[in-house]
């Protein structure tokens, strides 16, 4: 579903993905782990088709990035630390705003199932402005899946969200996924990802240095893999 | 709780036309920044006040006598350097908007051409600029009474407006990602745009005091290319502008 | 880094030289004008200054068209140099044509075509410089910058023609003659001589700076990745 071959990302005379392999079978879900400026967040967004490669091949769903973005794009949902919605604009109105960007048939039907599925069904006429972090992090997977993507991209989505929040949205995360799609996650946060991922690749120095499958390890021994795999580098 | 439909990508191929997928995305960013503005009215009426203190100061800066301010060259001269600021302000926020919260990374990501969007906002911005300027004048022409009722001025504001903002919501683009973001964009934007400034004055100018068409066709004529190669230009490097 | 090319310093040597034998031409060669007197002589200097801002704004759009097709660094720092060289020359003209202003219309300023579009260039120029300076990523500081000095160079024709269906008072020593302008002269042989002179003279200042920038910018550079490279 995704390949990587050695791919280079520079941001001026600095490199920060230094020829970095990477290959995801369709209906995995991978937790990408790393330490800060490993290149984390540089690596999701050229997946994401938000910045060009410097050198090297990307291929998602068969498309090839940036040549085919746009259809690379159809395909691709993303959730960013970011929320990527208009806070005055209500709920309902900012998934038909993205779902109109995405020609998406049928679209009050559709926002009206998506807003089920990610528990805001109540809230749909309230703007975004008031929503609490954990409640725009759902609504922005809402977001990320109404054109029913079979690639989901999430940076880091736990990130600002307190224990209950954080458990919300691991259900939806996990409803998500379930319904075959491929999944890379990014987290600093190895219990979590240990839950829910079904492979764990760790990224640094910009290249992935080492990666485990979820029945291969137990999750005591998950940290100690991470910190090897830092170590190795 | 769960999702009825099988796995399979709902955003629509190449049913649809290119043009009615442009169509409909440009539309989609003119609908969102219109709906966001009607609710929570803060940039009309930023820009508003901002309109009517500058007129306020005007009054005051340049103590004329009521014949002198009445003049066509006074009035044409202040109305554009109203619409010139008031412009900033409404080019400004359009664009902070999509700063906020990675709202331009959301854009981005949608499988539309990055023009839909540019011109999207360019309409936008354009709708929002002749709101404030529909208001401002029937305001201008109470306070100093003289007649603005005038169809060849409106031309000449429109065709000043879509060549301001044609190149204002580009430059806009750029200032709102440097980190002196909000004095940046004037800066940038007024050397740029002093011919259609130069032009629209004079035009407007022309129209006021009931000059010949003869005479005010060049400007006219000017400010129609300014348009035009600008509209072009700034379609052209809007990808390089927004892209990584 | 690299050693500094043989050709450099031969025109290093070449460009003093030709400065020297132009401020000889321009104030014992060519004859003292009769109507306005030594102050006149500023004009070789002014227009040639003029001449050399213009280069420097031709060449930071086309540098920059350039870079946005290659995404090469190189055309980056071009770009640069021709506007940080632009600026001082497009300065010393507008001050120059002052100085000469003075006392032959009796103002320091007036706002005709020429003046205003020399103001304008200089007000983009430092607006690029502006630009430039509010954003930290390289890649992008280089592309918006391309994109402002492409948009500029557009504008600057545009604004000029626009200023110009005024009536000016701007002597138009070479171009269509108009009568009312006060300040205009005909050139004797030996004034065009200096004259030609004092602009191929600044042609080669204006190389000879670009060539020293480029090698800065490029030495900058090197440091940088140095640096880079010390970091991990």
């Amino acid at each position: 579903m995704i390949k990587v071959q050695k791919l280079v990302k520079r941001f001026g005379l600095k490199t920060v993905l230094r020829g970095l392999d990477f290959q995801v079978e369709q209906g995995e879900f991978v937790a990408l782990l790393g330490p800060n400026g490993a290149g984390k967040t540089t690596f999701l967004r050229i997946l994401a088709s938000l910045s060009r490669p410097s050198m090297g091949i990307v291929n998602i769903a068969g498309y090839r990035l940036p040549e085919q973005a746009a259809a690379v794009r159809r395909r691709l949902g993303v959730v960013s630390h970011q929320s990527l919605l208009y806070g005055d604009l209500t709920a309902e109105e900012n998934l038909m705003f993205y779902g109109r960007m995405y020609a998406i048939a049928g679209l009050p039907e559709r926002v009206r199932e998506v807003l089920e599925l990610v528990g805001l069904s109540t809230r749909r006429r309230d703007l975004v402005r008031t929503f609490s972090r954990g409640m725009q992090q759902r609504l922005a997977i809402g977001r990320a899946v109404l054109h029913d993507p079979d690639v989901m991209l999430f940076d880091e989505p736990h990130t600002g969200l307190d224990q209950d929040a954080s458990a919300m949205l691991d259900t939806v995360l996990r409803e998500v996924a379930a319904r075959g799609r491929t999944v890379v996650m990014t987290s600093h946060d190895l219990a979590r990802a240990a839950d829910l991922a079904s492979r764990f690749d760790v990224i640094s120095r910009g290249v992935i240095g080492a990666s485990v499958r979820s029945d291969e390890i137990d999750s005591n021994d998950l940290l100690a893999f991470y910190r090897g795999a830092l170590q190795e580098s | 709780m769960s999702e009825a439909r099988p796995v399979k990508s709902l955003a629509r191929e190449n049913s649809s036309s290119k043009i009615v997928n442009f169509i409909r995305a440009m539309g989609a960013v003119v609908w969102k920044d219109l709906s966001a503005e009607l609710r929570s009215r803060e940039l009309i009426s930023a820009m508003l006040v901002f309109a009517l203190l500058v007129i306020l100061i005007f009054n005051f800066a340049l103590d004329l006598d009521p014949a002198t301010r009445r003049e066509p060259t006074i009035t044409a001269g202040v109305l554009w350097v109203i619409f010139v600021f008031a412009g900033t302000l409404g080019l400004n926020r359009s664009m902070a908007v999509e700063k906020d919260r990675g709202c331009m990374d959301g854009l981005l990501l949608a499988p539309v051409d990055r023009s839909a969007i540019y011109f999207g906002k360019v309409l936008g911005n354009l709708l929002f600029m002749m709101m404030v300027e529909i208001i401002v004048l029937p305001i201008y022409s109470l306070l100093y009474n003289v007649s603005l009722f005038n169809p060849g001025l409106l031309l000449v504001i429109l065709l000043g407006s879509i060549g301001y903002v044609a190149v204002g919501t580009l430059l806009a683009a750029m200032a709102v990602q440097a980190r002196t973001r909000d004095i940046l964009l004037p800066i940038l934007l007024f050397p740029v745009v002093l011919p259609v400034i130069l032009a629209a004055v004079k035009a407007s100018t022309g129209f006021l005091d009931g000059s010949e068409m003869d005479l005010i066709r060049p400007w006219l004529n000017l400010l129609i290319v300014y348009d035009i190669i600008f509209s072009a230009v700034a379609f052209m490097v809007f990808d390089y502008v927004v892209e990584e | 880094m690299n050693p500094k090319p043989r050709l450099l310093t031969v025109l290093d040597i070449v460009t003093i030289i030709l400065l020297l034998i132009a401020t000889y031409m321009v104030f014992f060669y060519a004859p003292q004008e009769a109507v306005m007197g030594d102050v006149q002589r500023v004009f070789y200097f002014h227009v040639a200054a003029g001449w050399v801002g213009m280069l420097g704004f031709i060449g930071a759009a086309i540098s920059g068209i350039i870079y946005l097709i290659k995404k090469d660094r190189k055309w980056d720092i071009v770009g640069l140099a021709a506007v940080e060289i632009g600026i001082v020359f497009i300065f010393i003209n507008i001050v120059t044509g002052s100085i000469w202003a003075r006392p032959i219309w009796n103002t320091w300023w007036t706002w005709d075509p020429r003046l205003t579009t020399a103001t304008v260039m200089l007000l983009i120029y430092l607006a690029y410089l502006m630009l430039r300076q509010g954003i930290e990523d390289p890649d992008r500081r280089a592309r918006f910058g391309a994109v402002y000095a492409i948009i500029g160079s557009l504008s600057v024709p545009l604004t000029y023609f626009s200023a110009r269906i005024f009536r000016t008072i701007h002597p138009v020593v070479i171009g269509s003659g108009d009568p009312t302008a006060t300040g205009s002269f005909d050139m004797t042989p030996m004034m065009t001589q200096a004259f030609m002179f004092s602009l191929f003279t600044f042609t080669f200042i204006f190389i000879d700076l670009f060539w020293h920038r480029i090698r800065l910018g490029q030495e900058a550079d090197q440091i940088e990745q140095l640096r880079l490279k010390t970091m991990e």
